[in-house]
């Protein structure tokens, strides 16, 4: 127990001495949130709308004053003659341009079939269709409200979005920098202490001392879980604080299954070190092995569903993935552990086959 | 005179190729032994074994009364080492270095204060015991390994090229502190490609292509090859090697 506890000495004095590393670990999680909460959302807003129709047009002109009272649209030209609509795109920078059919209230009055012509910069697809939904949306609720009662026939479509009512994307992100920043500290950070005491030719010492291999590891991983368990707080608490995200379910069990993948990660760690010869190795299959997956196959960024099978074959094998699942479900949908036992079952084995292995590992190395 | 290293045709294969090749030789007890070869000979790969670093592939040995392949465990508390790669924490101060490896080795906390001031003060690093390791010139440093190598008075001692790097008065000043501890009854193993050093040792030994092509004192070495230094025994012992391939 001696042993033990002047090697976990050791192992936090080399953290507390790497200040740049220390500083970079402990500010990493902050300023992610911060970058994905404020700078990189996925959130469509301010886009730059031109109108067209024919002058003096009663329902046009409502419509657009509609439009414009939505935050997500500025309205920022209106013309008269639907020609040369491509310029306006190039010159006034428009994102879309909404063209309504020459006499469109007539129309409407007679019973006609007035028509509304949208154009979009689909240069980035996303927003393109996400802009078309709303203003389809403005305008049929507009065309329920003139038909008044007397249509025939009226079918109100009432949308509810369940749990993230505002369509928020930090409902998504902050899941998901919690995988990201936990793999990354503990997969990276663990391995490359490890490599590092084998690069420097420490791990001979260590190893004809009567310390025991075992002690060697629980000193590395020691230190990482107490650093794992600040950032994972600092997440939480910058995203209820800054960002309204809400902590529905159980705190405790949130806090259950993120230590359950931290161990996920810091074994994870321990087994690409025993892989590996120098830190740069271990920078890289930790680094590009193990945060491309989190960040692309989590979910974080792309739906899973609507990925191709093979890739959702492979996320099934990123222990983040189902990490990200659940601290979704207990996080926003509020939901208790009975609800995410497959996630906890699947980590569990994942942890159980990455202790076997990385013990194998171990002996061979030292036969 | 008790013999604390004993090997009887140890030999380690790796997959087709044998590094080391039935080697039979003994260590008294507080004994310089010289362990020589080139790079490649198999002196590291004999020296882990020892440690209880490899495991032997054929043959037996056993180190402070341990066998080697059984109860290597037992041996890891009664030996020390040093590496041929410097072999403390630059990051860690000087002080913090010796607690670290007394702690280790499970000394007690008292014995542990008492002794890393005696060493400080002989090494004279006493007002420099909160130096980061990193800032202390390398003879310095070496001189710390090696005290720290034996601060748990081990009853044997392997050095694995220990004067790497360093220059000739601190050499000396190294082997100086070797010289005091062999007094005290430590043994100790040393590997060296100096061919100097090899000088200063009771008894060496010269492995070339995993086996040992001589082992004597130096002196008798010399005589036997009728060379005026250890360097020249060294060539004509590696030609003849060659020759009779």
């Amino acid at each position: 127990m001696k042993q033990l506890l002047s090697f976990i000495k050791k192992e936090v004095l080399h953290i507390i001495r790497d200040k740049r590393t220390i500083l970079i670990l402990l500010i990493m999680p902050v300023v992610q949130i911060m970058l994905f909460g404020f700078a990189m959302t996925l959130e469509v807003k301010n886009i730059r709308v031109a109108v067209s129709y024919q002058y003096g047009d009663e329902l046009a002109e409502k419509i657009t004053a509609r439009i414009s009272a939505s935050e997500y649209f500025d309205i920022v030209k209106t013309i008269n003659n639907p020609i040369n609509i491509s310029s306006y795109f190039i010159k006034e920078k428009i994102d879309t341009v909404i063209v309504f059919s020459d006499g469109f209230s007539n129309e409407i009055y007679k019973g006609g079939t007035p028509a509304v012509q949208i154009i979009n910069d689909a240069s980035d697809p996303n927003q393109a269709s996400t802009v078309t939904s709303y203003i389809s949306a403005i305008i049929s609720s507009f065309q329920n409200e003139i038909a008044g009662a007397a249509s025939p026939v009226r079918i109100n479509t009432e949308l509810k979005m369940l749990y993230n009512p505002e369509l928020k994307g930090s409902y998504n992100f902050v899941p998901g920098v919690m995988a990201l920043v936990l793999t990354l500290i503990c997969a990276m950070m663990t391995s490359i202490s490890i490599v590092r005491e084998k690069e420097f030719g420490t791990m001979e010492l260590l190893l004809v001392s009567p310390m025991k291999p075992a002690y060697i590891i629980i000193s590395k991983i020691v230190p990482y879980f107490i650093i794992s368990t600040i950032n994972l707080l600092t997440i939480i608490a910058l995203a209820v604080m800054l960002l309204d995200m809400p902590v529905r379910g159980s705190f405790t069990l949130l806090m259950g299954v993120s230590f359950l993948f931290i161990f996920v990660s810091l074994t994870v760690g321990i087994f690409i070190s025993s892989l590996v010869a120098n830190q740069a190795a271990a920078m890289l299959i930790a680094g590009m092995g193990m945060m491309l997956p989190v960040m692309l196959l989590s979910g974080m960024l792309f739906p899973l569903d609507s990925m191709p099978k093979f890739l959702q074959v492979i996320a099934d094998f990123v222990p983040a993935s189902w990490y990200f699942t659940a601290v979704k479900k207990i996080m926003i949908e509020g939901q208790g552990f009975m609800n995410i036992t497959k996630e906890i079952i699947i980590l569990n084995i994942m942890l159980a086959v990455l202790v076997i292995a990385s013990i194998k590992k171990f002996k061979v190395r030292l036969g | 005179m008790e013999q604390v290293i004993v090997t009887n045709n140890l030999t380690k294969k790796f997959g087709s190729f044998t590094a080391v090749d039935n080697i039979s030789f003994y260590v008294e007890k507080g004994e310089i032994f010289g362990f020589l070869g080139a790079n490649g000979a198999g002196k590291t790969t004999a020296m882990r074994m020892l440690c209880g670093l490899s495991k032997p592939t054929a043959g037996s040995g056993s180190v402070a009364g341990y066998d080697i392949s059984k109860e290597y465990e037992k041996i890891k508390k009664n030996i020390g080492y040093m590496s041929q790669k410097f072999s403390l924490y630059e990051d860690l101060t000087v002080s913090e270095n010796i607690k670290l490896f007394a702690g280790i080795y499970g000394m007690p906390l008292k014995k542990i204060k008492e002794k890393s001031a005696q060493i400080l003060e002989r090494l004279e690093l006493t007002d420099r015991k909160d130096t980061l390791v990193k800032y202390i010139p390398t003879g310095w440093k070496q001189k710390l390994a090696f005290s720290v190598a034996v601060f748990h008075e081990p009853k044997i001692v392997f050095l694995d090229e220990p004067t790497g790097g360093v220059d000739p008065e601190a050499r000396r000043q190294f082997w100086e502190m070797i010289y005091e501890a062999a007094d005290n009854g430590i043994t100790i193993f040393v590997t060296t490609h100096y061919m100097d050093e090899a000088e200063y040792c009771d008894r060496i030994s010269i492995m070339v292509q995993g086996k040992i092509a001589a082992l004597a004192a130096p002196k008798d070495m010399k005589k036997e090859y009728n060379a005026a230094t250890m360097d020249e025994v060294f060539r004509k012992l590696v030609a003849g090697t060659f020759n009779q391939e």
